[in-house]
């Protein structure tokens, strides 16, 4: 799980407590305790279990094994040596459905741990069905017993999956999955100053300039600000925000207002790159996707999980800030496939 | 307008198509006089690179003249002649700064699947799949080029198209190449490939004082082409047992300083390792066949300096990596930081140092696009560089 985040980052976690920082070292070459903390807490944060790729491979498990028992419940009951295909393929296609909700559950990689468990609890279903299976003298004793020991192989990995995972911290990533949130974090290296960044961000209705999806955002108070939203057919998406914390070249914090009806909130970070590379540019965004937990699962499955978006919008960010426009190509400025070709509609600017 | 379109492995078609038209403010749109198929052109014609499309434009070497220019542009005007480099780079970011143009932050929209697949991302490159962008290629009448205040040279009065338009790849290429080799008085270079990036590579690296330059390939006239243009010893592989044990004796038991990799993707050899490597490929499991890397790792003398300008697509396996460490290489690489090279050797070939173009052994009109590839490609006519006249 690449992306999770500690949400309750514990800042002094990870470089050992009181010891001075590289005390093995000569008083000058030290690195400066400050910014160390800094980097360290971010490592920190994107830490995992380590559980993530025996999770990943028992979901797509799950999607194929499910597939094949919805698809030809008749042969997959042969393989478990039951006599009556015919008669049980409706429990089999049951069967799939569920392993390859589980699946989904799982890739989704919020909360995998829960659909683990569930896994597991699946497991022991099909162990009690395969124990019917071997005791009914008509059915093919050799094949349910092998069936039997390949299942009890795989819940040894669902256990040993679900309880790695269980003890992963609470993440960014994780933290919000129960009321449907979903939160993310991205972070790009930019040629110019905090000063001139945070400027540029500061004033809200700049934002559509390189947050595509943004139609319009337009300041409307002190700490008030109006944002208008496209949405899928069409439509748009309006909502108030305000900004709770706004530290001059530093960082910038908003959210929606209490009454919006749609949540948002992000943060922006600006911390002068070493070396003169310029600006550290680090977002966190948490935000309620249609259809709520369901649709937060179905985004997070595509990886069309806002960590792209934010992505893109950041990469926008630095081109707006770099070289003062959004560079298209023949094909990425029209919607859709479209070779490298010029296109036949005259283009606006 | 008429351009050449890649429609699928080895269908290329001159098709007519839009117009390109200012999509950015830093855009220029460039008329174009000649362009130039290019040996990693072939890679795509064969389909060993990812992410074409059918439709898409090819050809990313190109010169022509202005006819138009986004608000931002200030110092081109309508009517210069340009040559414009291959790699798209703004000009404004930590790379294009430290003069990296081939790996600018800003200028391949399609970054994140780059990202995917090569960790970072490079830069955008013109007629060079959808990995590197989806930019139209300049094998047309017309091109769009980005970032037109950073990228294209102006070409001063009294040179022509053919003198010049290699300054667009392979000639900072080729000297790219030898320059990453950090030649020293009395050291001998070996070159693999001599394609037109490989017989650059040769000149070049006499250009920076090497004392001997040894060159291999297979087709004899492209050595001919090596040893009586740009003066290197050459070596026919098929014709020996073992490239690395004639370097040897060249170099009496020494080895090249360096070696240049000028080949890439689609090498060549004889022997099981070769049917190993096609076979993987024509499976799909390794989209290279680095025979010439591998045989430059063997064959460099302990201390040297093996230089990558050929084209790579993906992942590499039998990788000498034991010759590399303990013998103490140094591997240098990169796409051609083009944007750098083009001004110092406008000068060189204004002084006549060199004289690029002793590579050209067919001129084409751009309708015949689709042949000049097949010719090329096969090795047919003792074709060494097709140049394209719009």
């Amino acid at each position: 799980m690449g992306t999770s985040i500690e949400a309750t980052a514990n800042a002094t976690s990870g470089n050992g407590g009181t010891a001075p920082l590289g005390s093995a070292l000569a008083e000058r070459a030290r690195p400066r305790a400050a910014a160390a903390a800094r980097y360290q807490r971010i490592a920190n944060e994107d830490r995992g279990t380590g559980g993530e790729s025996l999770a990943d491979f028992l979901g797509v498990f799950s999607i194929g094994l499910g597939l094949a028992q919805f698809l030809v419940p008749e042969a997959m009951s042969k393989i478990c040596g039951i006599r009556d295909a015919e008669g049980n393929k409706g429990v089999m296609r049951a069967l799939g459905a569920r392993e390859i909700s589980h699946g989904v559950a799982i890739l989704s990689r919020q909360q995998p741990e829960k659909a683990l468990w569930s896994r597991v609890a699946g497991d022991a279903l099909d162990l009690a069905l395969l124990g019917k299976t071997i005791a009914n003298p008509e059915n093919n004793r050799g094949r349910a017993l092998f069936a039997t020991a390949n299942v009890l192989a795989v819940t040894a990995l669902d256990v040993m999956a679900a309880r790695t995972l269980s003890q992963q911290p609470r993440t960014i990533a994780n933290e919000g999955a129960d009321k449907g949130i979903i939160r993310t974090k991205r972070s790009l290296t930019i040629n110019k100053s905090p000063e001139e960044c945070y400027a540029f961000w500061h004033n809200f209705e700049n934002l559509p300039r390189f947050m595509r999806h943004l139609e319009s955002v337009s300041v409307t108070g002190e700490r008030r600000s109006h944002w208008k939203a496209k949405a899928p057919a069409g439509a748009t998406v309006e909502w108030d925000a305000e900004t709770t914390e706004d530290r001059p070249n530093e960082l910038i914090a908003w959210r929606s207002t209490e009454d919006a009806e749609v949540f948002n909130a992000g943060t922006v970070r600006f911390e002068r790159a070493p070396g003169g590379r310029g600006t550290e540019v680090r977002i966190e965004l948490e935000y309620k996707p249609p259809l709520g937990k369901l649709g937060s699962k179905v985004a997070m499955l595509f990886r069309e999980e806002p960590g792209q978006q934010v992505m893109d919008d950041l990469r926008h960010f630095k081109q707006v800030m770099e070289t003062g426009e959004i560079l298209f190509s023949d094909a990425t400025k029209q919607r859709g496939m479209h070779p490298a070709q010029p296109d036949d509609k005259p283009v606006q600017l | 307008m008429k351009a050449t379109c890649w429609m699928g492995p080895q269908k290329m078609q001159v098709r007519e198509v839009p117009d390109p038209q200012i999509l950015n403010k830093r855009d220029a749109i460039v008329k174009i006089t000649s362009t130039a198929i290019c040996g990693s052109d072939l890679h795509l014609y064969n389909g060993f690179l990812p992410m074409m499309e059918p439709g898409d434009i090819m050809g990313h070497e190109f010169m022509g003249e202005v006819v138009e220019v986004g608000s931002g542009v200030n110092n081109l005007k309508v009517g210069d002649r340009v040559v414009v480099p291959f790699p798209i780079a703004c000009g404004n970011c930590n790379a294009c700064q430290a003069g990296a143009y081939s790996i600018c932050e800003n200028s391949n929209p399609n970054a994140y699947v780059a990202e995917k697949l090569l960790g970072h991302a490079a830069s955008g490159i013109f007629g060079y799949s959808h990995l590197t962008g989806g930019f139209a290629g300049g094998q047309a009448e017309f091109a769009r080029v980005p970032y037109a205040d950073v990228g294209p040279l102006k070409v001063p009065e009294g040179l022509t198209d053919e003198q010049v338009l290699f300054l667009s790849d392979i000639l900072p290429t080729g000297y790219m190449g030898a320059e990453m080799c950090g030649i020293k008085p009395g050291d001998t270079v070996a070159v693999w490939g001599c394609g037109p990036v490989g017989q650059f590579a040769i000149a070049s690296a006499y250009l920076l004082g090497a004392e001997r330059v040894i060159a291999i390939d297979r087709f004899k006239y492209r050595l001919d082409m090596a040893r009586e243009k740009a003066g290197a010893i050459t070596i026919n592989y098929e014709e020996v047992d073992s490239v690395p044990d004639v370097l040897k004796d060249l170099t009496a038991g020494r080895g090249p300083d360096h070696c240049i990799d000028a080949v890439g993707v689609e090498g060549h050899s004889h022997g099981v390792l070769y049917a190993h490597d096609r076979m993987k490929q024509v499976l799909r499991m390794q989209p290279d066949r680095p025979i010439a890397l591998r045989e430059a790792i063997f064959s460099c003398a302990s201390g040297g300096t093996v230089s990558v300008i050929g084209v790579y697509a993906g992942l590499i396996d039998k990788f000498p990596m034991n010759a590399v460490m303990n013998r103490s290489l140094t591997i240098k690489t990169g796409q051609c930081h083009v944007h750098r090279y083009m001004k110092p050797l406008l000068e060189r070939i204004q002084k006549g140092e060199i004289d690029p173009t002793f590579i050209i052994t067919h001129r084409m009109p751009l309708d015949q696009a689709a042949e000049g590839y097949r010719i090329f490609n096969d090795k047919l006519e003792h074709c060494e560089k097709v140049v394209l006249k719009a």
